[in-house]
């Protein structure tokens, strides 16, 4: 009670102020107004740059964590080493799933014995090739596990080649550090580099936008064609609204992305 | 500068608008809605490649096979084995659950050894090596004052490498003591022994039958080998063969069959000897069968003519003689009929006279080892290892008197009586139990009468389990030592319940063991190794593995790939070979199963005057009542009319219940002369009058919570009853009082 009544004292004192200059309101009014008008837009500007910056600048610095890989590992080296490339490591296994980050079994052969004197290889080879314990990864690509992906759709059957999504990490010679999402738990890499989600290169985000982005484009003959993003839902939706009937799309069964099924890519 | 109200409200305006402009606030929303879709306690099965292993089901005797899916290292899912000769891809509710059994809580991890009173839960965790002395020791104080015939050993089967490593070592070391856990298998036994002189397993060829004539049999309920009998339950809609299910209770088997026919419960021998009297009476019997291979007809036949009567068994079962009459001729003139018993899951052997009476049945239609008929299937003979060589103490030691009195006078036919094993150790009459090892099977929970089987336990100075998971007898042990999960295991799986020709299934390891377990052969061959002289080399291999590579041969590798071995050249027995009797026919009346003496209910438990109703147990395929409890995800199959919360449901006639003045979930008081429970009232008009049915397989005290404390174990209300002629248990219910509680 005690601050409303503070309150109110505070009012009646403005409204009172100007008692002693009451043969003139309308230039007493006019005074006041120049007097607080500065600090007034000054205090916007202040603001509005202290969010913009805490949006922009603080906040993703406190999102993420950084995690450093257990060990590192050089792309380019093994590259050299190998002969069909990305899927020497990276394959496909007979029923044709995708076997992911390599496990133990692919580096054995070569990784018994320690190969050269860089420090990580000693603690490869002694902290997980010779106790049979897997490497812990941090997989930068990993998607939340409510995401359906079939790399073989993808790399075999529509032949799109690695670079598209993962971008050039065939050419690292050590691996970044891995951003964690603290909320999430989520790799950074999904929603991008850019807080602002904005990208230059396909590789750059991998959020539902961006695979509705090719999968809107890509030619009609491949069947998930026309997937809604989110984004372009809430744009519909305001079309709908503002002049009824004019929106093109065609709806399918769901409310939700009006097309045939959600769980094609959504488990 | 002064802060004013405007200038303050003016800064926040800005930072809202900042804030809009940045992508905090969109970025928050997006990543708490993957947190809140993904919750990261959720847990999230992991990635890796995908595997299948066949293997042998060893939950239940029905043998069937699985593929086992598996994720990397991980078991995920448990299938039937497509092209399996028993269950062709199809698994029941409790083999598709397995997988709950080999990661629940309910496993033994470690060996343990007691350190609190019995059945306190105390262990302490010992090594293998310490178990292997600790029991060489004991066994080998009472083999040096000459007591090794005090030496037990229960176990669920008696074919197999396993169960013969154990009869190997109880013999080389002096024991006749070696019991097998009970069900219709011994009474089918018994009787193909007495009558056709086979010493082999029922086996019936239900997928060319077309007239199945059941005794109260749970085909969709769990006898026999689950599986293969639903399958041969849809082969029968399509064949159009009928099935007649003759049983007081709606079971689902009689929901599904094409008549269901009540009857007095405890009367269905009586009721086969009826229908024996119209085949007999209206020549509609199998001549040729008849006069050319059997023997003792004649005497049969008169006991049948003079005593029943369709009339005179409508009196005793309740069915009326025309239903009687009619039932007889379909069953004669059907093309491929076939007579089976065994109750529900067929866990207890029953009257023999009972199946005695049914096997007649079937040998009046002629349909003894015959396509669609019922085979005496000799156990394949693959385990040939050499002779053992016994010494002085083992002989004298065999030469004893086993504790349950198998084979002795007063039951020289019979191979184990498990039944009479409790009251043979409280009377002390013979001599006493002074160790015993039970393996693949859990006697504190299946065997009736639970306080006196508790009470007999207690006597035993001491008990081993080899149980892999916290049972109740390994709960009430002295020693735990945990063979490896049936996913870890290789093990040899003979001819499962009621194959008509012989099969051998393999158990193999899907998993690596996951715990400090040990394959109980691999701990039978350490042990008789550390006992010594002709006990170390009776067991001359290194392990167990090498015992059943070596045993199974050249079918080794085949049955690695396919999972089981099928005998190709397996040929069914003309009727010229097929009797080993001393008539060289099938005999219909062999003096010493008492099959011409006029039939006599079984004597169950309990007067009339203080207990008015029949209690009777019911089976369900929901239900595990065998060696191995359900695991959650079965338990949570179970319908809340049987079970809610940790209520057991009673079935009673709404007629009863009206006399009694119970209502549908009502508590009420079930007394029995061997104990009582606390049981919630379900009415069902599918119960015939004056009944009270309760299901098997509830009320454990072991086990995890999602199972130990729900319901009633029926074990608990009912005592064994000898059977005459057997020593078997025949007790098929038992008296009881309801009361309000």
């Amino acid at each position: 009670m005690s601050a409303l009544d503070d309150n109110a004292k505070e009012i009646a004192e403005d409204a009172g102020g100007g008692g002693g200059a009451s043969s003139s309101p309308e230039v007493n009014t006019k005074e006041q107004d120049k007097g607080s008008t500065g600090p007034v837009i000054l205090f916007f500007i202040a603001g509005l740059l202290a969010s913009l910056i805490l949006g922009w600048i603080i906040f993703p610095k406190l999102l993420y964590s950084k995690k450093k890989q257990p060990i590192d590992f050089n792309h380019v080296l093994h590259m050299a080493e190998v002969e069909d490339g990305c899927e020497s490591c990276h394959f496909f296994r007979e029923d044709g799933t995708y076997s992911g980050v390599p496990k133990l079994d692919q580096c054995i052969d070569c990784h018994e014995e320690i190969q050269g004197d860089s420090p990580d290889e000693i603690k490869f080879v002694e902290e997980y090739i010779s106790k049979g314990r897997e490497v812990p990864w941090l997989v930068y690509s990993r998607q939340p596990d409510c995401v359906f992906f079939s790399h073989v759709a993808h790399v075999k059957i529509a032949k799109m080649d690695c670079v598209t999504c993962h971008g050039h990490i065939g050419e690292s010679e050590s691996l970044k550090i891995y951003e964690e999402n603290r909320i999430t738990g989520y790799s950074r890499d999904i929603w991008g580099k850019s807080i602002g989600g904005f990208k230059k290169n396909t590789w750059d985000r991998m959020k539902m936008d961006d695979c509705a982005e090719c999968h809107r484009t890509t030619t009609a003959n491949i069947e998930r064609t026309g997937v809604k993003t989110p984004t372009k839902r809430v744009i519909d939706h305001l079309v709908d609204v503002v002049s009824p009937g004019t929106s093109m799309s065609e709806k399918g069964s769901s409310v939700q992305t009006e097309r045939g099924a959600c769980f094609v890519c959504h488990k | 500068m002064k802060v004013g109200r405007r200038s303050f409200l003016s800064f926040l305006l800005g930072g809202a608008a900042g804030t809009a402009l940045s992508p905090l606030p969109w970025k928050l929303m997006d990543d708490s809605s993957i947190w809140t879709q993904m919750w990261p306690w959720t847990p999230v099965p992991k990635d890796g490649e995908a595997s299948y292993v066949n293997s042998s089901c060893t939950l239940c005797p029905g043998g069937c096979g699985i593929t086992v899916r598996k994720i990397d290292d991980r078991a995920v899912k448990i299938e039937g084995m497509k092209g399996h000769p028993v269950n062709n891809g199809g698994l029941c509710i409790l083999g598709l659950s397995g997988l709950q059994l080999l990661y629940g809580p309910t496993r033994v991890r470690t060996p343990l050894k007691r350190v609190g009173k019995r059945g306190q839960g105390r262990w302490e965790k010992i090594s293998w090596k310490d178990a292997v002395s600790e029991v060489a020791e004991t066994l080998g104080d009472l083999r040096e004052k000459g007591q090794s015939h005090t030496v037990g050993f229960i176990s669920g089967s008696d074919r197999g490498t396993v169960p013969r490593l154990f009869e190997r070592f109880l013999t080389v070391y002096g024991s006749p003591n070696l019991i097998r856990t009970p069900s219709i298998i011994d009474s089918y036994e018994l009787a193909l022994h007495l009558m056709q002189g086979a010493q082999a397993l029922p086996g019936f060829d239900f997928e060319n039958a077309n007239f199945i004539l059941s005794f109260g049999s749970g085909i969709v309920d769990g006898w026999g080998s689950p599986v293969r009998m639903f399958r041969a339950n849809s082969v029968w809609r399509d064949t159009g063969a009928r099935v007649i299910q003759i049983e007081p209770r709606l079971s689902n088997t009689a929901a599904k069959s094409d008549k269901w026919i009540p009857i007095n419960p405890g009367t269905e021998a009586a009721l086969a000897l009826g229908i024996a009297h119209v085949i007999i009476a209206e020549s509609l019997y199998d001549y040729n069968f008849i006069d050319n291979y059997s023997s003792g007809f004649g005497d049969w036949k008169r006991l049948v003519i003079d005593k029943y009567s369709p009339d005179s068994v409508a009196t005793i079962t309740g069915i009326d003689s025309t239903t009687i009459t009619a039932l007889a001729r379909s069953f004669a003139r059907a093309p491929k009929p076939l007579a089976i018993c065994g109750r529900g899951q067929g866990s207890t052997p029953g009257s023999f006279n009972e199946c005695t009476a049914v096997h007649a049945l079937n040998a009046l239609v002629g349909n003894i080892n015959k396509k669609g008929g019922i085979f005496a299937v000799a156990e394949p003979d693959y385990i040939n290892w050499p002779e053992v060589e016994m010494d002085a103490t083992a002989a004298s030691g065999m030469q004893k008197d086993r504790l349950d009195g198998a084979g002795s006078k007063k039951y020289p036919f019979s191979r184990y009586l498990l039944n009479r094993l409790p009251q043979a150790i409280n009377s002390g009459e013979k001599y006493p139990l002074k160790t015993l090892f039970v393996a693949g099977a859990n006697p504190l929970y299946t065997m009736s009468d639970s306080k006196t089987v508790k009470k007999a336990f207690d006597k035993v100075p001491f008990i081993v389990s080899f149980s892999s998971y916290m049972d109740e007898t390994a709960q009430n042990a002295d020693l735990i030592l945990p063979n490896h999960n049936y996913l870890e295991r290789y093990e040899d799986i003979p001819t499962p319940a009621g194959m008509p020709k012989p099969v051998i299934g393999l158990s193999r390891p899907v998993v690596e063991p996951q715990f400090n377990t040990k394959h109980t052969g691999d701990f039978i061959i350490l042990l008789a190794k550390a006992l010594g002289g002709t006990m170390g080399s009776a067991f001359a291999w290194n392990g167990y593995n090498e015992c059943l590579k070596e045993t199974l041969g050249y079918k080794w590798r085949v049955m690695v790939e396919k999972g089981f071995w099928s005998y190709p050249d397996f040929f069914v027995q003309t009727h010229e070979e097929s009797f080993d009797t001393a008539s060289g026919k099938f005999e219909f009346a062999p003096e010493e199963t008492g099959a011409l003496k006029p039939f006599k209910p079984v004597n169950i438990e309990g007067d009339k005057t203080n207990y008015p109703l029949l209690l009777v147990p019911y089976d369900s395929i929901r239900l595990a009542s065998g060696v191995v409890g359900d695991p959650p995800f079965v338990v949570k199959s179970v319908d809340d009319t049987v079970l809610k919360g940790t209520d057991v449901f009673i079935e009673i006639n709404p007629k009863t219940a009206g006399e009694h003045g119970l209502r549908e979930g009502q508590l009420a008081m079930l007394s029995t002369p061997v104990g009582q429970a606390k049981v919630k009232v379900h009415l069902f008009d599918g119960i015939m009058p004056g009944l009270v049915a309760l299901p098997r397989g509830l009320g454990h005290t072991a086990y995890d919570e999602y199972l130990a404390g729900k319901g009633i174990n029926f074990n608990e209300l009912i005592g064994p009853v000898e059977d005459p002629v057997s020593g078997l248990d025949a007790a098929w219910g038992v008296r009881v009082k309801l009361a309000k509680a």
